[in-house]
């Protein structure tokens, strides 16, 4: 691990739902200074952001993405698409979003994509570095299963992306806020993350969340 | 927290979806007989002291409960004290107008007994059936519930919105007496969807169908402080499970297992949840969403959430999936008689634990534990 210098303990959400708040929460306790943005001005999430992630900031999109190099993308998928093209030009854009058909309608675009929905959401911010990650566990899983580094029990969390220090930034962020880190490669390798992919939804230790990936790998 | 509640003014009520049931034998029973059987469930609820009992709605083959205010009139005419209500309108996909009309006419009907659950519900069906983007889920509520505040409250109304024609000084038909058709938010954990609940001052209804309650906690805490902010006095807070109560622990875990598994492996299969595990059923009993076995095991458990919480109401959404209507029947006769009066003597001593803090729920990863 890189050293932990102040600068490297800053983190920023787009999203104040309950993904948001979730690791909003979890930032905090590592020790990170954390901005949060819902959609409309601060104050609509300001007490949302106070009770259930005291000490985070709650501010405006454009000043978490000037908050921070690291940036997680919560907010409901079929929402992603009313954020400007290159409002997170140069950030490493951590991709925590699912498509669900029961949450965001029909979208085609989404609901087929052959490379996983993460390449979609690069293909659409362009100049930001994206990071498939912190979206295969669900919100209460994720609160529950945080634990120190070498404590017993503790579970994987993994990440894809094409930029390599990009995804080495973001398992040390998932390191830090409490679980063991698995690179599961190229962005496209996102796909076996989604809803109805080979690990969703279930709690792995980092050995068995790697054999799934490889032998999602493998076969594909 | 002190349960402020007195514990004879908890409401205890039953939810249910109207499955399609299966007889004693694993024959399925058809769709007019599920309905006529539901509403002789109702009526042992009411015999046997249950408070109210609230009708889902669905638009699937599995269930039968697309028209519960329709059941809710059947029963009210054959019950004279339970309440009778939904849970939940899919409020997105109707028309207030409707919503109150229907609603008002079975308070009439019922002598003052309607109430309302209002929200997205889980499953989404109704919008394209009804030809509603899913998309627009957050304005098609808001402006709804909007609409429906004001019918229930201030008529006449003068209203003008997106997706429906404007009102201009309408009164509607029947009248309702002042706070009749009490109307609360169902929220499954969304902050915003708390948030919105306390600005309209409606009473909050958590929708807990996994994982343990006191995830919840913190959303009880966000509620009450909207509430203040927005001026409004406290409102009841109340909360839907599931469960199953046979006279043993182990008899029920052998009921409802086999049916719980089925409608599980349903959602994993459509929605691309992971696939149920007896290890599963067995976690979300011991410590999760499921308040499922003897009537003193499942009283205890409820009595432990409406302290946790500080519940005003609790309503338990009894027999999931295919369960036969004679096993059902069993479960309401044990609920109603057993595990409600043990719930409410149980809530009468003093707490057994210590106050239960409301602070936001966090994992005890502290700082110098996580240094590299």
């Amino acid at each position: 691990m890189s050293s932990s210098s102040p600068t490297d303990r800053r983190l920023g959400i787009v999203g104040a739902g309950k993904m948001g708040t979730t690791v909003a929460r979890a930032a905090m306790s590592a020790g990170y200074d954390v901005a949060v943005s819902g959609s409309g001005p601060p104050e609509r999430i300001a007490l949302i952001v106070d009770v259930l992630a005291p000490g985070a900031r709650a501010v405006t999109t454009d000043e978490v993405v000037g908050s921070a190099g690291i940036i997680v993308l919560a907010v409901p998928m079929h929402r992603f698409r009313e954020l400007p093209r290159d409002i997170f030009a140069g950030n490493i854009l951590v991709d925590a979003m699912n498509y669900w058909e029961d949450i965001d309608g029909v979208d085609k675009e989404l609901a087929t994509a052959p490379l996983g929905t993460s390449v979609v959401v690069q293909q659409r911010f362009s100049s930001a570095r994206v990071v498939k990650s912190l979206n295969h566990l669900g919100y209460y899983d994720f609160e529950e299963s945080r634990r120190p580094a070498g404590l017993a029990g503790r579970i994987a969390i993994a990440a894809a992306g094409d930029d390599r220090a990009a995804v080495a930034a973001v398992l040390q962020l998932i390191d830090r806020l409490g679980f063991d880190a698995v690179d599961a490669g190229r962005l496209e390798a996102g796909l076996a993350l989604q809803p109805d992919g080979p690990v969703f939804g279930v709690r792995h230790a980092a050995g068995e969340l790697s054999e799934l990936l490889w032998a999602e790998a493998s076969s594909a | 927290m002190v349960n402020a509640v007195n514990p004879q003014d908890i409401e205890f009520g039953l939810d249910t979806f109207v499955y399609a049931s299966v007889d004693g034998s694993g024959r399925a029973v058809d769709g007019d007989v599920v309905i006529r059987n539901t509403i002789e469930e109702a009526v042992l609820a009411d015999t046997v002291g249950i408070d109210s009992f609230n009708i889902a709605e669905h638009y699937r083959p599995e269930m039968m409960d697309s028209a519960g205010h329709v059941m809710l009139a059947a029963i009210a005419g054959r019950t004279e004290r339970i309440r009778l209500g939904t849970a939940v309108t899919v409020l997105s996909t109707q028309d207030p107008v409707r919503v109150y009309t229907n609603f008002a006419t079975l308070d009439a009907v019922s002598n003052g007994r309607a109430q309302l659950i209002v929200g997205r519900g889980s499953l989404t069906e109704s919008f394209p059936l009804f030809g509603f983007d899913l998309a627009d889920y957050e304005e098609l509520f808001e402006e709804k519930l909007d609409l429906l505040t004001r019918l229930l409250r201030d008529q006449p109304v003068t209203w003008s919105g997106t997706f429906r024609p404007p009102l201009t000084n309408q009164y509607l038909s029947p009248p309702l007496p002042e706070g009749h058709v009490p109307t609360w938010v169902g929220v499954g954990g969304s902050p915003q969807s708390v948030i919105r609940a306390a600005r309209y001052g409606l009473p909050l209804m958590l929708a807990v169908i996994g994982g343990p309650a006191r995830r919840f906690a913190p959303l009880v805490d966000l509620y009450k402080r909207a509430l203040v902010a927005y001026g409004h006095a406290p409102l009841p807070i109340g909360m839907h499970s599931h469960g199953f109560v046979a006279r043993t622990d182990e008899e029920a875990v052998a009921i409802q297992w086999p049916y719980w598994a089925e409608v599980f492996e349903g959602a994993a299969a459509e929605r691309g949840w992971a696939r149920p595990t007896m290890e599963r059923f067995q976690a979300e009993i011991a410590d999760g969403s499921l308040y499922l076995g003897s009537p003193e095991t499942v009283a205890n458990k409820i009595a432990a959430v409406i302290r946790q919480l500080g519940l005003s109401r609790f309503d338990w959404a009894y027999a999931t999936g295919r369960v036969p209507h004679e096993q059902r029947m069993a479960t309401i006769e044990l609920y109603g008689r057993e595990v409600i009066p043990r719930v409410r003597a149980l809530l009468a001593e003093p707490s057994p634990e210590p106050a239960f803090s409301s602070a936001p729920a966090t994992a005890n990863l502290g700082a110098a534990s996580v240094q590299q």
